[in-house]
């Protein structure tokens, strides 16, 4: 299994913790999908609610790790005061850094991704940059201190799957040391064991197992499939092909024509 | 003063963050803070001067994916 940044899960599903029926449910989905990170965020708290210390309860009763992110942030500034502000909350170095370019898509302004990454890893930050697949961009975030990767499969929450199977697998072959989690757009676990077959280290979803009709069956559902997809890498997959080939010996058959 | 709490204007008569946020009731809530836009730890609450019109943010943790 990898390392990410000397945490080697067995389990590298990555679950994020927003949109689902309630906290009793999330926190038996985490259960189920046998999770070892989950996903969280900041907001705006008023001094009479106190949601926020409600829910942090719930996620440290789990004792998972916990992955901050700065959801939600479209400039450098707003992702790395969000950054400083995550790691003194949730206490820890992680940080799921998303600069966010466009609202349709939620596509990362990679620009500002290399620059906040740079700016947080020089801070002592273990970056974990929501990126896309595009391999220049991969390269420079590694130069501005990244030890993972995380590449979308498709918009967040769009559910689409892996929109670029090629350029996720050329990210993979370009960076075979490199630990690598496809993050975003993940709709059924057939995908994310696509994701896992290609040599993906982890995936990171949050909308399809939340939004599911049964939140914790589906993930269990992933928990498999993500087991199954590595299982399949590591047993080193035939190449596809054009033509037939039978699978059943030739030599020795009757000849009854 | 009046302060832009979370977006929203609020009367405090304390001088620093630390008097402001247990003025509001944030006193023993996990919360992090900005003012202006930039990150103050909690170890430097007590010394953060406030002037009127800043810009405070306090969060705490949420839901996210």
């Amino acid at each position: 299994m990898a390392s990410f940044y000397g945490f080697e899960p067995t389990n590298p599903l990555f679950l994020g913790t927003a949109r689902y029926p309630s906290p009793a449910i999330l926190a038996e989905a985490v259960k189920r999908s046998g999770a070892e990170v989950v996903t969280v965020s900041l907001r705006r708290e008023s001094g009479g609610e106190g949601a926020g210390q409600a829910f942090w309860g719930l996620i440290r009763e789990l004792g998972v790790k916990v992955l901050p992110n700065t959801a939600g942030c479209h400039t450098v500034k707003e992702a790395v005061t969000t950054a400083q502000m995550a790691r003194e909350v949730f206490g820890t170095d992680w940080i799921k850094l998303e600069v966010i370019g466009e609202d349709d898509t939620l596509q990362p302004d990679v620009v500002g991704l290399i620059e906040a990454a740079r700016i947080l890893s020089d801070d002592g930050f273990q970056v974990f940059p929501y990126t896309t697949e595009d391999i220049v961009v991969a390269g420079r975030l590694v130069d501005a201190g990244c030890e993972v990767l995380m590449p979308w499969g498709a918009p967040i929450g769009s559910g689409r799957g892996l929109n670029n199977p090629y350029g996720l697998r050329t990210l993979r072959r370009h960076f075979p040391g490199i630990p690598l989690v496809v993050d975003a757009g993940i709709g059924l676990p057939s995908h994310a064991a696509q994701a896992m077959e290609l040599g993906y280290d982890g995936i990171l979803l949050n909308t399809a197992v939340a939004r599911a009709g049964d939140p914790v069956a589906m993930a269990e559902a992933f928990a498999l499939a993500i087991r199954a997809g590595r299982l399949a890498f590591e047993a080193q997959p035939i190449e596809a092909r054009d033509m037939a080939a039978p699978s059943t010996p030739v030599m020795g058959k009757a000849f009854l024509a | 003063m009046t302060l832009l709490l979370n977006g929203a204007p609020h009367e405090i008569a304390g001088k620093t963050l630390a008097e402001a946020l247990s003025e509001l009731g944030y006193a023993d809530r996990i919360v992090a803070t900005a003012v202006n836009g930039d990150f103050v730890p909690v170890r430097r609450r007590a010394e953060t001067a406030l002037n009127e019109g800043d810009r405070v943010e306090v969060v705490a943790p949420m839901q996210g994916g």
